[in-house]
């Protein structure tokens, strides 16, 4: 029988630690929309998004009354759209007009945001992937709802060089489309190597060739809570700590295991994976930044802050692990700069830089994430900060990722304030020295020789 | 058996119990166990009841229990049991 403690123990995590599932994620194939022309093909998209999707932020809702927990996003995830655009669009503006069908297909569900525009080309480019990254700019400023991302590496693949040059100038390109808004496109954009095909966060999700028709993934989260379960435990050794760890994200996965199993029950859509990651938001007590300080260093981005992430993010996996029957998408710590407020004050400080957060990438679960840098910065300079990222992702056979705002108009010491979960953030400095000939170079980087495993 | 844990948090006062209690009788849920204390005039109490018979949904039961809750000045919580066995139980 559940005690009295277990049940107040619950409800104070959710209560005054921000104990909440992330994200339930509905993963959609669209394989099967692609129509004679351009028209049909939209149509058929909207359909099947609003068809497969009616129920779920009601069921989302339903699952919160439920069982007391907040599920703060519901989200669709699609096939990627140059896929399914590869027939019948014939220039950058037929993108851009499946991209407005996703929008209006999100609004109309009522998710917050719908991820899958999507070109995955870590190898080689189609025509159809090249026009999908040339309307990158125009698709993501005129919609709202929609994210876009792009594999351009892979351990199994190596990096194809071209996509990065590409999407340098591309993400610059976004930068000024959106620049009345603070570069908001930049934040639905984000380019991957080694890409999951379940992964139900954004801006990355998109739902993979080799999935079904139809999924339920689940993110959960929970920071506060971790941090929080480390208070009582201050000064004690690394045995504790990793125990402590361990036993605080099998709770919170329990939760996100609960929630995926009952919304794929209730909406006859089988079940995915859970995500365990912790995933902080700007709000107080919410910050995965606060548990590398309660690890034990002064600020995020302090010398130990890589070991302390990965001995966290290390712990996260193995007490998460057994909380559920199918584990997969980024799973582990995000550091994103402008969702994490002890980010915002380590970045404020001086303390956290891009070259720390870099290396904390090689531990953690992605990447530079929700990183505000000066609009100056050259679009060569872009593409070989995501090229230093996809290497660390090709060798070390991880997903490593790039979400990268440049800011027209600002420089260091001005800041963006994007709102909501996406939070705020200083510009950070960027390396003043260039990358030219690197990233004018064609072709791409051979795959490591550890991928050839066969 | 649909077993829903209730838990009655805030200040102490008279009549708690008895409020929470006829509201359960009037919705046929019926008290299966219950268990409560009182740290620093702080009032805490679970209860394991068997909604099987009522007939009003749980986002309804929850949603006139939060309402009850405010009228006497605690906070109500109706949720699933299986949160709880999920978290503290492998």
């Amino acid at each position: 029988m559940i005690t009295l403690d277990e049940v107040l123990e619950t409800n104070s995590m959710i209560s005054s630690m921000n104990l909440d599932v992330r994200t339930i994620t509905m993963g959609i194939s669209l394989l099967d929309c692609v129509g004679p022309d351009l028209k049909t093909t939209c149509d058929n998209i909207y359909n099947k998004i609003t068809t497969k999707a009616k129920n779920l932020v009601a069921t989302g809702e339903e699952i919160t009354k439920m069982y007391g927990i907040p599920i703060v996003n519901k989200r669709v995830s699609v096939t990627p759209i140059a896929l399914v655009g590869g027939s019948v669009c014939k220039s950058s503006d037929d993108f851009v007009e499946i991209a407005k069908t996703l929008d209006k297909a999100a609004h109309t569900v009522g998710v917050n945001f719908l991820g899958g525009y999507s070109a995955l080309v870590c190898k080689g480019m189609t025509e159809a992937d090249c026009l999908l990254i040339e309307s990158l700019p125009k698709a993501l400023a005129e919609t709202e709802l929609v994210c876009a991302s792009v594999n351009c590496g892979s351990t199994k693949t190596g990096i194809d060089m071209d996509a990065v040059r590409m999407i340098g100038e591309k993400v610059h390109e976004m930068a000024v489309v959106t620049q009345d808004r603070d570069s908001i496109a930049c934040a639905k954009f984000v380019v991957f190597c080694n890409a999951p095909d379940d992964n139900p966060f954004m801006a990355g999700a998109f739902h993979g060739v080799t999935e079904g028709d139809c999924v339920i993934n689940v993110g959960v989260s929970g920071p506060g809570v971790v941090k929080r379960a480390l208070e009582e435990v201050r000064g004690e050794s690394f045995e504790v700590l990793c125990e402590t760890i361990k036993k605080t994200a099998f709770k919170i996965t329990r939760v996100g295991q609960l929630v995926a199993k009952e919304a794929s029950k209730k909406l006859g859509i089988p079940f995915g994976i859970v995500d365990l990651s912790l995933a902080p938001t700007p709000a107080i007590g919410d910050s995965v930044a606060d548990i590398l300080c309660e690890i034990g260093v002064e600020y995020a981005g302090a010398p130990g802050t890589t070991a302390a992430l990965a001995l966290l993010n290390d712990q996260v996996k193995k007490g998460g692990i057994m909380a559920s029957s199918y584990v997969g998408g980024l799973s582990g710590a995000f550091i994103p700069v402008s969702e994490d407020q002890g980010m915002i004050d380590a970045a404020n400080l001086g303390c956290l830089t891009i070259e720390k957060l870099e290396a904390m990438t090689c531990v953690c679960s992605v990447g530079l994430d929700m990183i505000a840098i000066p609009g100056s910065t050259p679009s060569t300079t872009i593409s070989g900060i995501i090229a230093d990222e996809m290497a660390i992702g090709m060798i070390n056979q991880k997903t490593t990722a790039v979400r990268i705002m440049p800011v027209i108009g600002k420089e260091v010491g001005d800041k963006i304030v994007l709102g909501g979960l996406l939070g705020e953030a200083p510009i950070m400095p960027v390396n003043k020295y260039g990358c030219e000939n690197l990233i004018k170079r064609t072709g791409r980087i051979p795959a490591p020789i550890h991928s050839f495993k066969n | 058996m649909a077993k829903t844990i209730i838990t009655v948090v805030g200040q102490d006062t008279v009549g708690i119990i008895a409020k929470v209690c006829n509201y359960l009788a009037d919705n046929q849920i019926n008290i299966m166990d219950i268990t409560q204390t009182v740290m620093q005039g702080y009032f805490n109490m679970m209860m394991i009841v068997d909604t099987s018979a009522c007939t009003k949904s749980h986002g309804d039961l929850s949603s006139e229990l939060a309402t009850l809750g405010d009228s006497i000045g605690v906070q109500i919580k109706a949720q699933k049991e299986e949160i709880f066995d999920m978290m503290h139980r492998i």
